[in-house]
């Protein structure tokens, strides 16, 4: 297992001091990731799921234990690891086409092959015709669209979803969920998707990983046996829908 | 994707209509008008002492005298020149100062209290100073604009820049944007809407610097020294044709300023566009 795993996360503790005290968010947490897998993390808030992630983006270092990306130990941030954010992030001052080439700033490309990854992955989130326009004239979908081009642009091996659809409205946000299956089939890259809902975690996930808060322990690990693409109607996934619910019901009546 | 035909078209720099445009002008002109009116009126009834305001008519064939035979373009050119050379010079000590501060927390630390106890003495104040160093000639009043301009920049600069979102310089970090990448590309665009703020205000200031350093440090060229002139002679029309002048200098610089900025920042949400 450790050795097909792109992802190893080993006796990975966090610690975040708050006023004077070391205050534990993530317990002696162990993980493996597979690649190609879609990895959905749920968990109530204070679970430490975004602290996770952030890890896992190299933002952060400050942490025990390790983490390893195909057997190497991460060492700040990469650009095989690509990040959406709860809020789009995107530059006000640019295009969408500008913010989308920023993820290839300093790759080594060349400058023909950056203009065609910046159009493709403008056409793959459905974004063709608002090239020129800027954040402030895009819907909050549309952003997080463009946030998810930009993530994939410089084709990271791992994205890293952080509740990317966690700020947008209900028929918004299961529009874009059904287009981030459909994204990661044509991609086939490895994606962990951090969030607190329930149905989206299972709804995407090939396995659920399960967390309880204060301090992040991971609780239970779901395997979700259906293929994609999937239908939300689907009786398997229902039953999934409620047994992950019920985990983290649980866990909060503790 | 019905959400893309949802979303707005590019909104336009001004989203009021041409005619409420057109009113909100001529509302504008309302009160100069009421005024011009009062002069007119005033001095051709004699309801003022004619020593004291001139008459419209004389101000006009004074422009006009002054524009053909007299000093009005020398002088007028000797403003501009000295404005511009004092702006240029104060606000690049503007930006790099206000950058420093801004950028580190060292010399913020350094610096920043003794700037800012030094913004709260007057602009003029630093005039009999500046005499006494530099002397009344042209040096000192290109330093004193110079002063005038450079510290809103300071100020607006090391603000925009220490307002850029810990969000943004993220993003650059996970795309591995070195420092220099970061200060370049997320941090400079992000202040850019601060330091248009510092750099308008800083004409405006440069402005007002350019005509006190002309009248506090009396010799050479200058629409300040225009003004002095007509003082001395008692020549009313003279003196209100260089209020005049500066007036109309100071709200063309202004306007100026705002267009520039206006396209710069084109990106910029205004209030009334992100209420839809």
């Amino acid at each position: 297992m450790a050795e097909s795993a792109i992802i190893d996360i080993r006796q990975v503790s966090k610690r975040y001091k708050v006023s004077n005290e070391a205050l534990l968010v993530l317990d002696t947490l162990n993980l493996s990731v597979r690649p190609g897998e879609f990895l959905s993390i749920v968990g109530a808030s204070g679970c430490g799921k975004s602290t996770l992630l952030r890890l896992l983006t190299g933002l952060d270092a400050d942490y025990e234990g390790e983490i390893k990306v195909r057997g190497e130990l991460i060492k700040g941030t990469s650009l095989d690891r690509g990040i959406v954010f709860q809020e789009h992030r995107l530059f006000p001052w640019l295009t969408v086409k500008q913010n989308v080439g920023l993820g290839l700033q300093n790759s080594s490309w060349s400058e023909d092959k950056k203009r065609k990854a910046v159009e493709d992955h403008i056409a793959l989130v459905g974004l063709n015709g608002f090239e020129g326009a800027f954040p402030h004239q895009l819907s909050g979908g549309m952003a997080q669209r463009a946030a998810i081009a930009r993530g994939l642009v410089n084709q990271p091996s791992i994205l890293l979803l952080d509740e990317p659809f966690g700020a947008l409205d209900a028929l918004t946000r299961s529009r874009l969920q059904q287009e981030l299956q459909r994204i990661w089939q044509t991609e086939k890259i490895t994606m962990i998707l951090v969030t607190h809902d329930v149905d989206e975690a299972v709804y995407l996930g090939d396995r659920v990983v399960v967390l309880q808060p204060r301090p992040g322990r991971i609780r239970r690990i779901v395997d979700v046996d259906v293929p994609h693409p999937r239908e939300r109607s689907d009786p398997q996934l229902k039953a999934l829908i409620e047994e992950v619910r019920g985990e983290i019901v649980n866990v909060t009546a503790n | 994707m019905s959400e893309a035909l949802l979303a707005p078209s590019a909104p336009p720099l001004d989203s009021r209509s041409a005619w409420q445009r057109s009113l909100s002008f001529r509302r504008g002109l309302l009160v100069p008008g009421l005024i011009l009116t009062a002069w007119i009126v005033s001095t051709h009834y004699g309801l003022v002492n004619k020593h004291l305001v001139a008459k419209p008519g004389a101000v006009v064939t004074r422009a006009i005298k002054e524009a053909t035979e007299g000093g009005l373009l020398v002088n007028l050119l000797a403003s501009l020149q000295r404005d511009s050379i004092g702006f240029v010079l104060g606000a690049l000590a503007g930006v790099a100062f206000g950058g420093l501060l801004g950028m580190s927390n060292l010399s913020n630390r350094l610096f920043s209290p003794t700037f800012h106890a030094a913004k709260q003495v007057a602009m003029f104040a630093w005039i009999p100073l500046l005499s006494v160093w530099l002397g009344t000639g042209e040096q000192a009043k290109v330093i004193f604009i110079a002063v005038a301009a450079f510290y809103p920049i300071v100020v607006n600069t090391q603000e925009g820049i220490q307002g850029v979102a810990r969000e943004h310089i993220e993003v650059a970090r996970a795309f591995d944007y070195t420092r220099w990448q970061i200060l370049r590309k997320v941090v400079f665009p992000s202040a850019l809407p601060s330091i248009f703020a510092g750099i308008h205000t800083g004409l405006i200031y440069a402005w007002l610097g350019t005509i006190g350093a002309e009248y506090l440090l009396a010799p050479g060229f200058g629409i300040g020294n225009l003004m002095i002139e007509g003082r001395e002679s008692f020549q009313m029309d003279k003196v209100l044709l260089g209020v005049i002048v500066v007036g109309a200098v100071g709200a063309t610089i202004n306007l100026l300023a705002s267009r520039i900025e206006q396209y710069v920042l084109r990106w910029r949400v205004t209030a009334f566009e992100a209420r839809q």
